[in-house]
């Protein structure tokens, strides 16, 4: 399953990463090289193989309806890189 | 008082409550040998001078009037992956440019409930990504270690906790928090002479620790002796409500399982770590410790993990998925750095663009694409599945053995640039990437040098939440390899 | 594979220029579960709020930060879907849905993919004209609500608030088995009315605790199904009826022109009626689903599921079976009381020891009509069940007619008061002194000679002296006297 340079940018545009022409040529070789790599779990029989879905044996813990956090604006907005009035400002979104 | 930074977390604990010297004293130690020496080692992003002496003082206060928890005045350094109120914390990467965390993670807030002083922010692998330390933000970090014979070309400390295990091993803080996600704590623990310990997955709260893979993820100790370690994993764990995979069960006195006796124990030994190619230095470090424990009396058995060779791969699957999700949180919205443009989907690839490093990026790009639509199937859910058969070798292995033995690294430590092969990287982890994806303890005990004088390290391997076993059966190793050999001060 | 569940019905075909068509829809309903706290951190669920302020650093998405889920949330999944008849799966998988959008801060949604809380239930409407209907529900699962981006508040930018970050919710989601506007309409009352009944969701859809997805398609009757396009967060059941015969008849004219149905995203635009493609979600979506290791799987035993089952109330269709078999309603007028629980609570307490099907007259009759007026629930209008109860008492025995009830009804919602004391005040006691009535009689018959003669031809002249005397008597006579005296008096 080689990667070519349309599905770099494809998956690239996915994780919102821009790269360049070159980048994107470099990146499709070393992903190319990794994919390969892992190729080799074909070998392994898995059939019949529940995949993991949590590496400890234990129960979900649960808590109680219970409001205990928030109200904190100053702490959520704290790093923000642009804010106004406690809001994130973030340029023109269009829906 | 200059001879204060040589003790290690046992004696300081000890001459701290003798009153032999002050926290302050040997806080202003720590302190002065960093502003000696961190500028050639690169093992400290920030150090936070004053809150040092803050806790020193307020330690040295309880040890006055006999109080004081189990690391009161015992000066750290914190691995960049923890989240430290109001301090430094970015993951060593761009993209968290001039976060300051307004929380404390449960781990340090640990440490710093049982008293110990905060000394810095150390460097590592951005997001914890890289076994080399070479993948900062920050600059690459240096091994105090040299190969001996001349050359003195800088070595890499391992990775991704490499800012940990430098310092550590640099007399530059008593011990050093890490994290490790396949290898990130036991790796360069080995390839600096360091005792490093990644304890059952839950064992530690992973609130406010970075998330690289959260499904691997631990934090641990770095330190100079088994014991240390011990002391260390007893303050650093805890359960907490606030981690839904942290385990509610009680912390037991690890320092207190450091028995030295092994009699009976039985000892397994895996093939599949046998490796085509491996060195003579690690095969015979190996062997020698097999004798060393079958000599204190512990049985030693051949065991098999026959998925061994897949759990690598498996895991360059698992970890990047993972990666790719947990990192979509950084997009220049609401903290760290945010490259502007008036397009809100430009300013997203823009900042992620700029703000993660090549191996981050790389990361993220295989995670997004192994869960992307028509591969999801052949790539994560198979790795899953070979991850449950990983989990199930061990077991039928535990069935007949208490603990494994296995070579923590396939070579000691390496020059930056050295390796440029993403996979040949990632070799690195080989030995210690299996424990992860069975989400069991794994501890790396220095044991000896190779032809060029550098540490190696052997790694025991034990049953989920059984740390107690390993801590003795390290202790023994420990005492068997009298490791006591020293990087020659050069830096 | 879809089953069609449904015979076509020629009442609901849309007749075309080329023939006729009929529409398949199904919904995604997004209810917000009724809950102090969020799904997955401890910050408030409080509707409104300045901006950012029921926001914890976990809904905020700072780094390290862990999910912890909410237990009520869990217990109200498992509480809907009993309510809903519905298959309930003990181990269920909270997966990511990664997508970014400023409003998401983790860039993914923690919601459930392939192993959803709930699984296949029904829901049952009674339509008005063509009966009993059944709408499959294909599943129920949890996730978290997004943030809000607000695009007009400062010039050239868009602003994020993080208040309903997190917020607990269930996206409903129904079998494509219904077939007009109106059985929309109906399955989202119906099943509003469910939610309100369990507590789950208040079911409030001006605050978008209750809005829908609705995919619309449309085909000839009976034939295969067609592509369909899906309206997002459609927030009013009027909307909703509006969009899907807005939709209809946009998909109709494009096929009738030859033309083909793209599968895409649209919004509905209350103001001018009409649903747009959302150029924006066009961008082909890949959510790369995974379970979230942050959380392990939901697993709860079958005690869990009984002491939840144990505590569900009177659902609306057993509540409306056993109103028609205790008060001898019919379908119809029971169907109406069970739509909001608070009415037929409302309805039961006035019925209490009286004639059920006067105090239905009551309470869905000049009540409802009174509540409706002032935009109120029927148990919230301002008068209560005893003293609507009290109302009937005094006709029952005879203190006042129907009638002056109805103006007794009145005052009670201008000024208040208890009917007994308004009647005794206003001096509205029935009279039923023969003596007075035979009097008023007297004097209507003396007044009008010729009608009195008129009447033994023409029978029916008998009302007109009927209302005569009531109206001399100001409303009060009694009007089985008057009709008894007024017989023996005109020897009819």
């Amino acid at each position: 399953m080689a990667v070519d340079e349309a599905t770099v940018r494809r998956i690239a545009k996915l994780a919102r990463i821009s790269v360049s022409d070159d980048q994107a040529h470099a990146i499709e070789g070393e992903l190319n090289t990794i994919l390969d790599w892992v190729e080799q779990l074909n070998e392994v029989n898995v059939e019949g193989v529940e995949p993991m879905t949590s590496v400890v044996e234990m129960s979900m813990k649960m808590r109680d309806d219970e409001v205990a956090d928030g109200e904190c604006p100053e702490k959520v907005i704290a790093n923000a890189p642009a804010n106004e009035e406690h809001f994130y400002l973030v340029p023109k979104v269009v829906e | 008082m200059s001879d204060l930074t040589e003790l290690n977390l046992a004696q300081v604990r000890e001459g701290l409550r003798g009153k032999d010297f002050t926290s302050r004293e040997i806080t202003d130690a720590y302190l002065e040998a960093i502003d000696t020496s961190n500028a050639a080692l690169n093992a400290y992003i920030t150090v936070t001078h004053d809150k040092a002496r803050a806790m020193a003082d307020a330690s040295d206060a309880k040890l006055a009037s006999g109080e004081g928890g189990a690391l009161e005045g015992v000066p750290l350094g914190i691995k960049d992956l923890f989240a430290t109120e109001g301090v430094h914390t970015q993951a060593c990467s761009h993209i968290l440019d001039g976060f300051e965390p307004t929380y404390e993670s449960t781990v340090t807030q640990n440490l710093w409930d049982d008293g110990a002083v905060m000394l810095g922010k150390l460097n590592m692998d951005e997001f914890a990504m890289g076994s080399s330390n070479e993948t900062s933000y920050y600059g690459n970090v240096v091994n105090p270690w040299r190969r001996s014979g001349g050359d003195n070309a800088p070595l890499v400390p391992g990775g991704s906790s490499g800012g940990s295990a430098s310092a550590t091993a640099a007399h530059l803080c008593v011990a050093a928090t890490g994290t490790d996600t396949g290898g990130s704590i036991r790796q360069p623990a080995a390839l600096t002479g360091l005792v490093g310990i990644k304890p059952t997955y839950g064992r530690c709260s992973r609130w406010g620790i970075v998330a690289f893979a959260s499904s691997l993820d631990q934090a641990g100790p770095l330190t100079r002796t088994v014991r240390d370690s011990a002391i260390m994993l007893n303050s650093m764990a805890s359960p907490d409500p606030k981690d839904t995979t942290c385990v509610d069960m009680p912390v037991p006195d690890y320092e207190a399982a450091l028995t030295g006796d092994v009699r009976g124990l039985k000892v397994g030994i895996p093939k599949e770590y046998r490796l085509d190619g491996m060195p003579d230095e690690i095969e015979t470090l190996w062997q020698q410790g097999i004798d060393w424990l079958r000599s204190a009396g512990a049985e030693i058995k051949d065991v098999s993990l026959p998925h061994t060779k897949y759990a690598l791969p498996a895991y360059y699957i698992v970890a990047p998925a993972e990666a790719s999700s947990n990192l979509a949180r950084y997009d220049g919205v609401r903290y760290g750095l945010r490259v502007p443009d008036d397009d809100v989907v430009a300013m997203y690839e823009k900042t992620r663009s700029e703000g993660f490093g090549p191996e981050v990026k790389r990361r993220v790009l295989i995670g997004t694409y192994v869960l992307s639509a028509g591969y999801y199937d052949a790539y994560y859910l198979r790795a899953q599945k070979v991850r449950t058969l990983i989990k199930r070798d061990f077991e039928q292995a535990f069935e007949d053995v208490d603990v494994l033995l296995t070579p923590a690294t396939p070579s000691a430590a390496f020059a930056p640039g050295e390796i440029t092969d993403p996979v040949h990287m990632y070799l690195n982890d080989i030995f210690t990437v299996t424990v992860n994806m069975a989400g069991l303890p794994g501890i790396a005990v220095p044991a000896g040098l190779d032809p060029k004088g550098l540490p190696l390290g052997l790694q025991l391997i034990g049953k989920a939440f059984d740390e107690e076993t390993l801590f003795r059966t390290a202790g023994v190793l420990e005492e068997a390899a009298d490791f006591t050999a020293r990087p020659e001060k050069w830096w | 594979m879809i089953v069609d569940t449904r015979t076509p019905n020629p009442k609901n075909f849309i007749s075309g220029a080329t023939g006729d068509w009929e529409l398949v829809i199904g919904l995604e309903v997004h209810a917000q579960i009724t809950s102090k706290s969020k799904l997955f951190s401890a910050s408030s669920t409080s509707f409104g709020g300045e901006p950012n302020d029921h926001v914890s650093l976990v809904d905020a998405a700072m780094p390290g930060m862990l999910p912890v889920i909410n237990k009520y949330c869990v217990e109200q999944a498992v509480r809907t879907g009993l309510g809903l008849k519905a298959k309930i799966n003990k181990r269920s998988v909270f997966d990511r849905k990664n997508y970014f959008y400023p409003d998401l801060p983790q860039g993914y949604q923690i919601s459930q993919f392939k192993d959803p809380i709930v699984g296949e239930g029904t829901v049952h409407l009674d339509m008005p004209e063509d009966g009993a209907v059944e709408v499959g529900i294909e599943r129920l699962h949890m996730e978290q609500d997004a943030g809000k981006s607000i695009h007009d508040l400062v010039p050239g930018k868009s602003v994020v608030d993080l208040n309903r970050s997190g917020v607990a919710l269930m996206e409903i989601v129904s079998k494509p088995d219904i077939r007009s506007a109106d059985e929309a309409k109906a399955y989202v009352t119906k099943l509003r009315t469910i939610l309100r009944y369990l507590g789950t969701c208040d079911g409030n859809m001006e605050e978008g605790s209750l809005r829908a997805d609705v995919n619309v398609s449309v085909r000839e009757p009976g034939g295969e199904f067609g592509t369909r396009c899906e309206i997002k967060n459609v927030n009013s059941i009027r909307f909703i009826g509006q969009a899907i015969d807005y939709e209809a008849r946009r998909q109709i004219d494009i096929l009738e022109d030859g033309g083909e149905i793209d599968q895409e995203t649209r919004l509905f635009d209350p103001k001018s009626g009409v649903t747009r493609s959302m150029r924006s979600k066009e961008e082909a979506h890949d959510y790369r689903y995974f379970p979230d290791p942050d959380l392990l799987p939901l697993e709860f035993d079958q005690a869990f599921v009984d002491e939840i089952a144990a505590s569900l109330p009177e659902l609306p269709d057993e509540k409306q079976a056993r109103m028609i078999e205790q008060y001898g309603l019919s379908a119809y007028d029971a169907g109406l009381l069970v739509d909001e629980p608070e009415t037929a609570a409302f309805f039961e307490a006035v019925a209490e020891g009286r004639d059920a099907k006067v105090a239905v007259n009551w309470v869905m009759g000049d009540l409802a009509a009174h509540a409706n007026q002032v935009g109120k629930p029927v148990a919230d209008a301002g008068i209560s069940a005893g003293q609507l109860g009290s109302l009937i008492d005094l006709i029952a025995d005879g203190t006042i007619s129907g009638k002056i009830a109805k103006d007794v009804l009145d005052i009670m919602i201008a000024e208040g008061g208890e009917p007994a004391q308004i009647v005794q005040d206003k001096g509205l006691k029935q009279v039923t002194d023969t003596g007075a009535i035979e009097a008023i009689i007297d004097e209507v018959i003396a007044e009008n000679p010729d009608k009195a003669a008129q009447v033994k031809e023409k029978p029916k002249m008998a009302g007109w002296f009927v209302g005569q005397v009531m109206q001399k008597s100001g409303g009060k006579a009694n009007p089985q006297a008057v009709n008894a005296i007024l017989a023996q008096k005109l020897g009819l």
